[in-house]
């Protein structure tokens, strides 16, 4: 597996990021070698082994179903950038 | 009396005395801020007038609580209620979080005074605190050289007496990798010790919030007080808090130490390796049985670390798109172009490319191939742990491989970049509280550090190797002249 300039703009483009042509070039090839690096893993056999996503001993967390104070929503929507009668405000997302 | 060159178990003497006030502390800290920042670039926001007003405001009632009149200063990615909280990113410029951390809630109750913001790296992505947006910090002992990363500033701060104590967090070495390169304490809790709630997160099965401080006294005092479970965090566990200052002076007699041999490999610094065995050697005089161990899948840690801790990023980092706080870009079309833009400018380098490394290995068609072949590998060097474990009651091994290196010189190859980690990833991968204290100085006078691995919430066993072997050397007495 080798990195092109064409999966770093797909990647880019989940992540949401745009990138410059110059950011492209410079990633392409620092990500590439980071990659050959991580392929030293593929040297071990994992095929009977279990995933560990997490270290703890722990499954699902429970608390009793009760209201709790949260904060006010003025505090919420108080950091953006746009909003309007407490509530965050985007450019429109469906053109009539 | 330069108080700010005492650590809080020393302070909190005076206090009781009633030699000192918390006023007498705070002035002798903006001193040295004022003094020495322009150099160091350490701290990233601090409020003197405010500083001085909340230790008018302490309560002398309150004068029992564990760390009362103590001043402390925050890494910038813990929340501090209506304080400017950044994580050294321009996408989050001017956020100031509605609440506050738990594990500052927790300092606050106990009357801890905060001070301010510490630098660190875009989000924790680095190992030098050169990815900051407000430009690298410098180590107090050559400032030509990096502190160490990501919580460099908290290291610096500490190092240099512009602080007591500060607080890191600590992913794949943030805490002892700069804490070992500056010549002070860093305690990196077992995940699960200490509440995530209010720390934005890097990667959430990694995080842990600890101590940097300038003995291993004040880290057990600082830990203490920030540990046990939290409604909060779901994985923060409900197990009791020892008191960890009361025993960390018990003897090393009998205890059972592994030396993994991996971790003295081709490339570590001979100086840096002569250190850490007389370490061993002086440990060994004290009482404990050290032998050496294997842990053979050691390494595998920094390849499957940058698989796994890119992916979390990338997911937690999914939130900063311009909405909801931050900067938003004006120039977009629509509400897509928003996010693209808005995360164009407001990210640095390091931040992209860990986003898109990340990305990639989530992705489909590679998820199998990298993301979930990261966690059956990550399975191995826990279980590596884990055996060790049943026959040692701790584990030691260099900090890092070599010392502070100079600014700029790992800027332009990441991989050399995450190689610096090499020795203090697998604590995060495997879960376990790890320690670094200081254990002598290379020839051109930088400092070394120790490291001390334990199992899963014995954070006493560390505290007290490194505590007696700390009282035995004195080490962690030098003070960086660089600046003075």
């Amino acid at each position: 597996m080798r990195i092109t300039k064409d999966t770093v703009k797909y990647v880019a483009d989940l992540a949401r990021i745009e990138l410059a042509e110059k950011e492209i070039d410079h990633f392409t090839g620092q990500l590439d070698r980071i990659l050959e690096y991580v392929h030293k893993l593929k040297k071990l056999d994992t095929s009977n082994l279990e995933p560990t996503s997490h270290v703890l001993d722990m499954k699902n967390v429970y608390r009793e179903d009760e209201v709790k104070a949260s904060l006010p929503v003025s505090d919420v929507v108080k950091n953006t950038a746009s909003k309007q009668d407490n509530l965050f405000k985007v450019k429109k997302i469906i053109e009539a | 009396m330069e108080l700010n060159t005492l650590t809080a178990h020393e302070l909190i003497k005076l206090l009781a005395k009633g030699d000192i006030s918390p006023i007498d502390i705070c002035n002798n800290i903006i001193e040295a801020i004022e003094k020495k920042d322009k150099g160091l670039n350490a701290i990233v926001r601090f409020d003197k007038k405010k500083a001085l007003q909340r230790c008018r405001s302490l309560k002398e009632q309150d004068e029992s609580k564990a760390l009362w009149g103590i001043p402390i200063f925050i890494k910038d990615n813990i929340c501090v209620r209506d304080e400017a909280t950044t994580c050294s990113s321009r996408i989050l410029e001017g956020f100031r979080p509605p609440y506050n951390a738990t594990a500052v809630n927790r300092l606050v109750k106990e009357g801890a005074v905060l001070m301010g913001k510490t630098n660190m790296d875009e989000f924790a992505f680095g190992s030098s605190t050169e990815t900051s947006c407000y430009g690298t910090s410098r180590n107090p002992w050559d400032l030509d050289r990096i502190p160490g990363g990501s919580s460099g500033g908290s290291a610096v701060c500490v190092a240099a007496d512009e602080a007591v104590f500060a607080l890191g967090s600590d992913t794949g070495g943030s805490i002892r990798q700069p804490a070992s390169l500056c010549g002070v304490v860093g305690l990196k809790p077992t995940y699960g010790r200490v509440s995530r709630y209010g720390l934005i997160a890097f990667a959430s099965s990694l995080d842990q919030i600890g101590p940097i401080t300038k003995d291993v006294e004040d880290a057990a005092l600082l830990l203490g007080v920030i540990s046990g479970h939290d409604d909060m965090d779901s994985t923060s566990l409900d197990m009791p808090v020892p008191d960890y200052k009361t025993v960390i002076a018990q003897d090393l007699k009998g205890l059972k130490i592994g030396i993994p041999k991996e971790y003295f490999i081709e490339g570590i610094d001979p100086e840096v390796k002569k250190a850490v065995l007389d370490a061993i050697h002086r440990i060994e005089g004290m009482g404990a049985i050290c032998e050496d161990v294997s842990l053979p899948h050691t390494e595998f840690a920094v390849g499957v670390y940058y698989l796994l801790a890119t992916a979390e990023a990338s997911s937690n980092l999914a939130r900063f798109d311009g909405i909801q706080y931050g900067p938003r870009s004006s120039q977009a079309k629509g509400v897509i172009d928003t996010y693209r833009k808005t995360r164009k400018s407001g990210f640095g380098d390091e931040a992209k490319r860990r986003i898109i490394l990340g990305t990639f290995a989530l992705s489909s068609g590679y998820y199998d191939a990298y993301y979930s072949m990261a966690l059956k590998v990550r399975t191995l060097i826990k279980k590596d742990f884990e055996a060790c474990f049943r026959k040692y009651d701790a584990i030691i091994t260099p900090t890092s491989p070599t010392p502070a290196f100079r600014i700029g010189e790992r800027t332009e190859d990441p991989l050399t970049m995450y190689l610096s980690d090499i020795f203090t990833i697998s604590a995060n991968l495997a879960g376990i509280p790890g320690i670094s204290v200081p254990c002598g100085f290379t020839k051109s006078n930088l400092p070394i550090g120790l490291q001390i691995l334990g199992r899963p919430f014995e954070e006493v066993t560390i505290l007290k190797i490194a505590y007696n072997y700390e009282q035995d050397t004195q080490w962690h007495r030098k003070k960086p002249d660089a600046i003075s």
